[in-house]
């Protein structure tokens, strides 16, 4: 049993305000760290018991508990929930529990002490809207002390009360006090942590911890309880730039409706977007909803539907913006981070990066600084052990939509994966990295044009010909694909480096993750104008065969390979082709089955001026062969046979 | 004072905002936009806000696990967590929703069941769980009927090959569900290793997985009781009648027959449960005896893999 008697919880314990139905009160997040057995979780047993929250009979068993294990009430028990805790009496993971005061809920989540839980300390801690560091008046400041008040400002948490625990083991000596408040001060100061309140309690015996106490009549300052009640709500901002982050994209009916969170800003029907790292821009037609009118505007901490104005491709991950504030772009970036990995973080070694919806594989650039959280002092080193914070500049493979973490910290802190499982997290900052945003004339991309050392001459002397794209175009049926695999094989049998890219081989990989829809299709030809401009460049003779029925997508992919692109219309009309239907096509859309099918349910946009017309309908596959391979000879060979 | 805030979300007009800085309203230029940033902070109701984590956790979910399903007890938290699926996927929820069914429900339950499969369209999947002869004889009697869930679940899991599954667990129920993370893999005898649990923070959930594991999914994790009673009171969402008073008793939790006791209440409506519930003590699932057995009994259900 405690050597003091418990007083019993105040009369006027508070009671909740009345709310509103359909509303809750107001949730205020803490979390309490601290070295380990400086009293955390004998302050939060105290809390809960002091507040009233205990549920009935919980003080008994307690009590039960303590006495078979021959010891004094122990106030921690009542969160160490795990048998195996209470046999180490170290608490191991993190835990929420709730309480009241009259002014609000609270839900505390318990951050263990002992270094080796670190990771489960950030899982608590990260989620905190303000927290209390406890550190023991006989002890002083302590490794973990100061490794926590560290983390808190790795993790962004500004609102900091100190406890100064245990008081009545120094028998309540002001002078010990200002000794560890000094302390703490000091080192809370050196890293920009200012903190809110510095309070003398004794978490076992109650005092300053719901009450007032005698026993220290030089303290006039708020109680534990007290000052937790000043502490503001940390929700998500509305009055910064707009964030959303697209989660998904869902097309269970005709809508197209992005799917996200919007993390800070207010987002509004009509609004311009940008959408980042695409630099597309679109407006907000509508933000969705179920079983409720749609509303008209939303903001930071919802989460929304949304569709656009426009049939653009759109992923996961892109991040949604106004104009006039969107996230630099960037594909190296400083940051701030704490390491969780049981192997080192090492310079050149390749991570996935977490970045709201966003993931991708980043790559350890340098190690600016290792910074040991007991001395603040900072040193190079080549990697970062587990449970140390550093500053290290990462690339990575794709170019980035990025804020700063000071600035945006929900769009600007990410998470590194090693494996399947998270080994840091670490927040942003920009400062000497320009964005690339208007740096780059191709507006989508941060890559300069490559310096080859192989030219494009060198090319073309070794291959005996130049690169180019022979782009079929036209109708399903239309011998696009029986053209495109003869002409290549007659080529390659010549000497030609040729291939042919086609629905087969796209769509399995490189294309893999889109659909049919409109936008999809678009997108679809646009990744293969690109990629067979690429074939191009390294000298290929890239074929396509794609029905592409709009001129304007074919437009794009002769921007893409410029002078070397050939359009060539494989010419059938529709009768021919839909009496051909080599796939059945044909007859699926006829009977409904396929949507927006080109030449019944959909327009096929002939070219006006071809490079090359190929009339399948009238001539034998021999013919048209020999005809494109006349255009190959007479386009792409340095001197025309004679 | 009942009126105001839900009427203005009907309304889908958070207006708080649009009220307090008159320079955000919908016509303002992006300069002007641009020059009243500041740190104003949205007024979200505390339900908006546990509503929008859980959509998220849903979405994520659905994003990155598949195949998915749901346990659906029919009890009100899993009810609260179908009407969430609804709003996250637009009206839809696209995924199967099981009944762990141990032939033993109440008799309400089941009616209920009946009546919500089709009326909120749910692919629905009937889960019959073994019997008490293939249960662990050296548990305690009580948790022997919850094994017969914990084995009916890892056998529908291994039938679907299930990846993820959805579970209305709250961390205020009970203090071992508190140490809950919101992604929980669990290896393939469906085990939890609650000493190793991934780190979870910034709504960074684990979705990487070595083959053989399979996801527990909790979205409703930091929801509170009472939460759950708001929300279903502002939302309307429909529950088993079971949980209102009749003769002085009513059942707060919901578990099988013979294992679920009601307590003594006079509470009759949801407003007369919020009231109640704002000043017991009396913990939720006083009425599910097999947490009682033993001082580490709900401990040991959950790591052999119970709900």
């Amino acid at each position: 049993m405690p050597d003091r008697p418990i007083a019993a919880p105040d009369a006027a314990a508070p009671l909740a305000d009345a709310v509103a139905p359909g509303t809750s009160r107001e949730l205020l997040k803490i979390v309490i760290v601290g070295h380990v057995d400086h009293g955390k979780s004998t302050l939060i047993g105290r809390l809960l018991y002091d507040t009233g929250s205990l549920p009935d009979g919980k003080l008994e068993e307690l009590e039960a508990i303590s006495r078979r294990r021959g010891m004094a009430l122990e106030w921690s028990f009542v969160l160490d929930a795990f048998q195996a805790e209470r046999d180490q009496a170290v608490t191991i993971d993190t835990t929420q529990i709730w309480f009241k005061t009259a002014k609000r809920d609270y839900v505390i989540i318990d951050a263990p002490g002992h270094r080796e839980f670190l990771k489960n300390m950030v899982s608590g801690a990260a989620a905190a809207d303000a927290a209390i560091l406890v550190v023991d008046a006989a002890e002083g400041v302590r490794e973990q002390t100061r490794r926590h008040g560290y983390l808190l400002h790795l993790l962004g948490i500004k609102q900091v009360a100190v406890a100064i625990n245990k008081l009545d083991l120094v028998d309540f000596a002001e002078a010990r006090f200002a000794e560890v408040s000094q302390e703490i001060t000091d080192y809370l100061g050196s890293i920009g942590v200012t903190p809110s309140f510095i309070q003398p309690i004794s978490a076992r015996d109650g005092d300053f911890v719901a009450k007032p106490s005698e026993r220290a009549p030089w303290y006039s300052g708020p109680t534990v309880l007290e000052a937790l009640d000043r502490f503001h709500s940390v929700t998500a901002p509305v009055g910064q730039p707009l964030r959303m982050a697209v989660q998904d994209v869902y097309h269970f009916d005709e809508r197209r409706i992005l799917a996200g969170r919007i993390e800070s800003g207010i987002l509004r029907v009509g609004d311009t977007v940008l959408l980042s790292p695409s630099n597309k821009t679109a407006q907000v037609r509508s933000i969705e909803a179920w079983n409720a009118p749609n509303p008209v505007q939303a903001h930071s901490g919802q989460s929304v539907g949304i569709t656009l104005n426009e049939q653009l491709f759109v992923e996961r991950g892109e991040i949604l913006s106004h104009e006039d504030a969107p996230p630099q772009l960037s594909n190296t970036f400083r940051a701030n981070i704490f390491w969780l990995g049981h192997k080192p973080l090492q310079v050149g070694k390749t991570y996935k990066m977490k970045l709201l919806t966003c993931e991708v594989q980043v790559t350890v650039h340098k190690i600016e600084s290792i910074i040991d959280t007991e001395t603040l002092a900072s040193r190079g080193g080549e990697e970062v052990v587990r449970n140390s914070v550093a500053e290290v500049v990462l690339k990575s493979r794709r170019i980035l939509p990025l804020d700063e973490f000071h600035v945006l910290p929900r769009s600007g802190r990410f998470v590194l994966l090693e494996d399947y499982d998270v080994v840091g997290g670490g927040g942003i900052s920009m400062e000497g990295y320009p964005d690339q945003r208007d740096a780059l004339t191709v507006r989508s991309t941060n890559v300069y044009s490559v310096e080859h050392r192989v030219t494009p001459e060198a090319r073309i002397l070794r291959n005996g010909h130049r690169g180019g794209v022979l782009w079929f175009t036209g109708l399903s049926g239309a011998g696009k694909s029986t053209l495109a695999m003869a002409v290549e094989k007659e080529l390659f049998a010549k000497g030609y480096q040729v291939y042919v890219l086609d629905g087969d081989n796209v769509r399995r990989g490189l294309n893999a993750n889109l659909g049919f829809q409109p936008e999809d299709r678009a997108e679809n030809i646009r990744r293969v104008g690109e990629a067979a401009a690429l074939f191009a460049d390294a000298g290929f003779i890239c074929i396509t065969a794609f029905i592409s029925p709009y001129q304007s997508d074919r437009d794009r992919a002769r921007g893409a390979a410029g002078e070397n692109y050939h359009e060539i219309f494989v010419e059938a009309d529709l009768a021919t082709c839909e009496l051909r239907d080599p796939k059945g096509l044909y007859k699926r859309a006829r009977a409904g089955e396929i949507e927006e099918f080109t030449g019944i349910s959909a327009p096929y946009e002939a070219p006006q001026d071809a490079d090359l017309v190929i009339h399948t309908g009238h001539s034998d596959v021999e013919t048209c062969v020999r005809q494109i391979l006349d255009f190959v000879e007479k386009n792409f060979t340095l001197s025309p046979s004679a | 004072m009942a009126e105001g805030a839900p009427l203005l979300r009907e309304y889908g007009v958070y207006s708080s905002i649009e009220g307090s800085n008159p320079s955000l309203s919908a016509n303002s230029t992006p300069q002007k936009r641009a020059a009243a940033y500041s740190f104003e902070r949205a007024e979200m109701n505390r339900l908006d806000e546990l509503e929008a984590q859980s959509i998220y956790i849903l979405r994520e979910a659905y994003n990155r696990i598949a195949p998915l399903s749901m346990l659906w007890s029919l009890g009100k938290d899993s009810n609260v967590m179908v009407w969430l699926a609804k709003k996250a996927f637009f009206g839809r929820v696209p995924f199967p929703a099981i009944l762990l069914d141990t032939g033993n429900e109440l008799d309400e339950v089941y009616a209920f069941r009946d009546r919500y499969v089709p009326e909120w369209g749910l692919d629905y999947i009937n889960a019959e769980c073994p019997g008490y002869d293939e249960t662990d004889p050296t548990l305690p009697k009580n948790a022997r009927a919850a094994e017969r869930k914990t084995l009916g679940l890892k056998r529908i899991i291994e039938a679907h090959d299930f990846r993820g599954i959805f579970l209305g667990i709250r961390r205020d129920e009970q203090a071992v569900r508190g140490k809950e993370r919101v992604f929980s893999p669990r290896d393939e005898s469906g085990d939890w290793d609650y000493k190793d649990q991934p780190p979870e923070f910034w709504d960074q959930f684990k979705t990487d997985f070595a083959p053989g594991t399979h996801v527990r999914i909790h979205p409703l994790l930091q929801w509170t009781e009472v939460d759950i009673w708001r929300y279903i009171q502002r939302e309307r969402i429909p529950v088993v009648p079971l949980y209102f008073a009749k003769d002085g008793m009513r059942y707060r939790s919901l578990g099988e027959k013979d294992i679920t006791r009601p307590v003594k209440s006079d509470a009759a409506t949801i407003e007369e449960i919020i009231a109640e519930l704002e000043s017991t003590k009396e913990p939720e699932r006083a009425g599910r005896v097999m947490d009682h057995d033993s001082e580490d009994a709900f401990e040991r259900l959950r790591a052999k893999g119970y709900m």
